[in-house]
């Protein structure tokens, strides 16, 4: 580690030099890697960098398709001793290393300046606060567990409402199977799985069960009765799905419900792009619901800028200004409208949304229903662990005290 | 005058080398130290300096994962090895028999191995999908209760990613067993007609062990290939359904760039190295004992 340092500080001297004659053109230019590669994320990123050079500087775009292909080399750059001048993340632990290791600038004076700690959603503010300092600028909220439907699917089997709580849902999905409709669409890779286990977890098991387990690693509950019983609602979803879903992505899935040949989805609010693209209206061709009961929680999840650690002015100055620009409430209102996400900030004019992030906006105004998603509580690793032990029990015939055994067993690191 | 071509003569071959050799030691065994310097560490995504001593691997064999890994990892190996030889060497057989169009049929059989695993994998990926490629057109040929769902089935995952990576292999077994058999001398086969003994019969006693080095060189390219195993599984079933396919490198890989925990993806690549060595180590041994070695040759090369 030391050489590392070492290795990173003598490049980053040597790109301060490089670096001192572009300070005299006094242009903030700024390099930020991102991974919104998807027709409806490039145009949103596309506001964020015309928002950039409307307030005078100048935005170089390093898009790399993939999350963790980006991740790493955001990582690797740093490590390196080249690092952007910022860098997307997800709302979650995967940057808390790079804090750790002091490889970033905070950005206090924009926290400050809007007033972060009064606006901002706890979980939010949970993973970019550091040691009181602020890491990272969050753009906007992605929820996880929207049930998706078709309306079209619905008439079919005979559903004349959305289900309000989990009993109906079952018995919505039992009349959508009667009806000869797949009744939950589901991509199987283990990632959704999760997603579908964190729906479960939180719908059912409520706000304390969800947070005992996921943020406090409790041995106790997670080897409770009341534990197991959600594991087994998880599993008896499988028996809604169709058999070839293995290995399915998850727009395939989406598009299963948008053609009606399935009644449900449980996937992330940036599902609506693929709706969109199919030319579907919201509360017209298909619902969403956020989750059953007015209590029912908000996993929230987004992206977010971090920019890594430099002492060149000129950088400086245009990591300053990025943060700034994404922080302005309407940026986050364009970026939103364009990637399927909520704005991070709740005082913003919700009129331009369509109804179900205007439903988001709603639910997160209540403190109480803000939860995040296993990644904010869990660091990579240990999300990860988590996730192998959910896909082995979803695909193969595990009895579920063994399951509930491993969970706990792989969240005691 | 004497002296010094004869010192450069002696020294050359050294100095020729001596880039190899840095690389080597640097490169490699270097990389295999840090590693397992790595692997007794708590790093998380940089490496730290905190020890933690052999936790990393405690950790490592209470992964289910991991120890799956290891389990398809073996099956997986045995069935690749044995099919890839038995084919490719039965491939050559067949071409060694003097058939017309003798060029065009090595290049289809060796055409797999220009692919890539990952390419191998998605175009096996396709043909395995249920409701789709093979299942589809048995089906449309009026078999309409066929199935074919391995690549879905947790139990014959592993299975559909040993057909697929014999498929892309054994075409190179098929290349060098082919060059070993035209190394045989063809006065022997003369001999054996002269004597009547049937032809299964010269492959089995007499050309199989005079193949001695070849499958030696076959098994080593195959087993480096097992331990490898990576991109065949990404492609084809990401490791699913559920854990049921993982390997050990996807396993490392996964744990290295994805989850940010570098100190146990180090130990298992350690774990990893042990096998290699374990098939290594005898064979180096063998040929030390100057089993299967060619006889120094005389003079200048």
């Amino acid at each position: 580690m030391v050489t590392v340092r070492i290795l990173a500080a003598a490049c980053a001297w040597l790109c301060a030099a490089a670096s001192a004659h572009a300070a005299q053109a006094a242009v903030p230019k700024a390099e930020v890697i991102h991974w919104w590669t998807s027709g409806g994320e490039s145009a949103a990123v596309k506001q964020v960098a015309h928002a950039y050079r409307n307030a005078g500087g100048v935005w170089i775009d390093t898009a790399i398709a993939g999350g963790d292909q980006s991740r790493a080399v955001t990582i690797n750059r740093i490590v390196g001793g080249n690092p952007p001048t910022a860098a997307q993340f997800n709302t979650s632990k995967q940057f808390l290393d790079v804090i750790e290791q002091n490889m970033l600038n905070n950005v206090d004076s924009v926290a400050q300046a809007h007033n972060w700690d009064q606006i901002l959603p706890q979980p939010i503010i949970d993973v970019i606060k550091v040691q009181g300092h602020y890491y990272a600028v969050p753009l906007n909220i992605h929820m996880q567990t929207w049930f998706w439907y078709s309306k079209a699917a619905f008439q079919k089997a005979g559903i004349t409402r959305e289900p309000a709580t989990i009993p109906e849902f079952f018995a919505a999905l039992d009349k959508l199977k009667a009806a000869g409709i797949i009744p939950l669409a589901h991509g199987g890779q283990s990632w959704q799985e999760t997603l579908l286990f964190s729906a479960v977890l939180a719908n059912i098991g409520g706000r304390e069960m969800y947070l005992k387990v996921l943020r406090d690693r409790d041995q106790a509950t997670m080897n409770s009765p009341a534990f197991r019983q959600i594991l087994q609602t998880f599993k008896r979803l499988k028996s809604y799905v169709d058999p070839n879903s293995p290995g399915r992505n998850w727009n395939d899935a989406t598009a299963m419900v948008i053609s009606g040949k399935a009644g449900f989805q449980v996937m992330g609010d940036w599902a609506k792009g693929e709706f969109t693209n199919a030319r579907q209206q919201p509360g017209v061709h298909y619902g969403c619901i956020a989750g059953f009961g007015p209590a029912s929680p908000y996993l929230i999840q987004g992206d977010v800028f971090v920019f890594p650690r430099t002492d060149d002015p000129a950088a400086v100055k245009a990591q300053n200004l990025l943060a700034g620009v994404v922080a302005q409430p309407n940026l986050q209102v364009t970026f939103s409208k364009l990637k399927g996400s909520i704005p991070v900030r709740t005082d913003i004019n919700a009129a331009e949304l369509d109804i179900c992030a205007q439903k988001g906006i709603e639910i997160i105004k209540d403190r109480s229903r803000q939860l995040g998603v296993t990644e904010v509580y869990l660091t990579p690793d240990q999300n990860g662990a988590l996730q192998d032990i959910l896909t082995a029990y979803w695909n193969m015939n595990l009895p579920v005290e063994k399951v509930q055994r491993s969970i706990a067993n792989a969240l005691k690191y | 005058m004497l002296a010094r071509p004869f010192s450069l003569n002696r020294f050359t071959p050294h100095a020729a080398l001596l880039p190899m050799a840095l690389t080597v030691l640097v490169a490699y065994i270097g990389a295999a130290l840090w590693t397992f310097r790595t692997s007794l560490t708590a790093s998380r995504t940089f490496p730290s300096e905190k020890w933690i001593g052999l936790a990393q691997y405690v950790r490592l064999f209470d992964n289910e994962r991991w120890m799956l890994s290891l389990n398809n990892l073996a099956v997986y190996g045995v069935l690749f090895i044995i099919a890839c030889m038995v084919i490719g060497f039965l491939l050559a057989v067949f071409i060694d028999q003097n058939v017309r169009g003798e060029g065009l049929l090595r290049t289809v059989f060796l055409y797999p191995y220009a692919m890539s695993f990952i390419a191998t994998g998605l175009v096996w990926q396709w043909l395995l999908t249920p409701g789709s490629g093979i299942e589809a057109t048995v089906q449309s040929f009026g078999f309409s209760s066929f199935r074919f769902e391995w690549i879905i089935d947790q139990d014959m995952a592993i299975y559909a990613v040993v057909i697929a990576t014999v498929w892309q292999a054994s075409g190179l077994v098929m290349a060098l067993m082919l060059a070993g058999l035209r190394g045989i001398d063809p006065e022997i086969w003369k001999a054996a007609r002269l004597d009547g003994i049937p032809a299964w019969r010269v492959y089995v006693s007499i050309v199989l062990p005079m193949l001695g080095p070849t499958i030696a060189t076959v098994f080593l390219l195959l087993s480096t290939a097992v331990v490898k195993l990576y991109d065949a599984v990404v492609a084809m079933t990401q490791g699913g359904p559920g854990i049921a396919s993982e390997v050990p490198a996807k396993f490392i890989m996964d744990h290295l760039f994805l989850r940010s925990n570098v100190g146990l993806a180090s130990a298992g690549a350690v774990m990893l190295l042990i096998p290699v060595l374990a098939v290594l180590a005898p064979y180096a041994y063998a040929r030390s004992r100057g089993f299967g070695k060619r006889p120094r040759q005389k003079g200048h090369a």
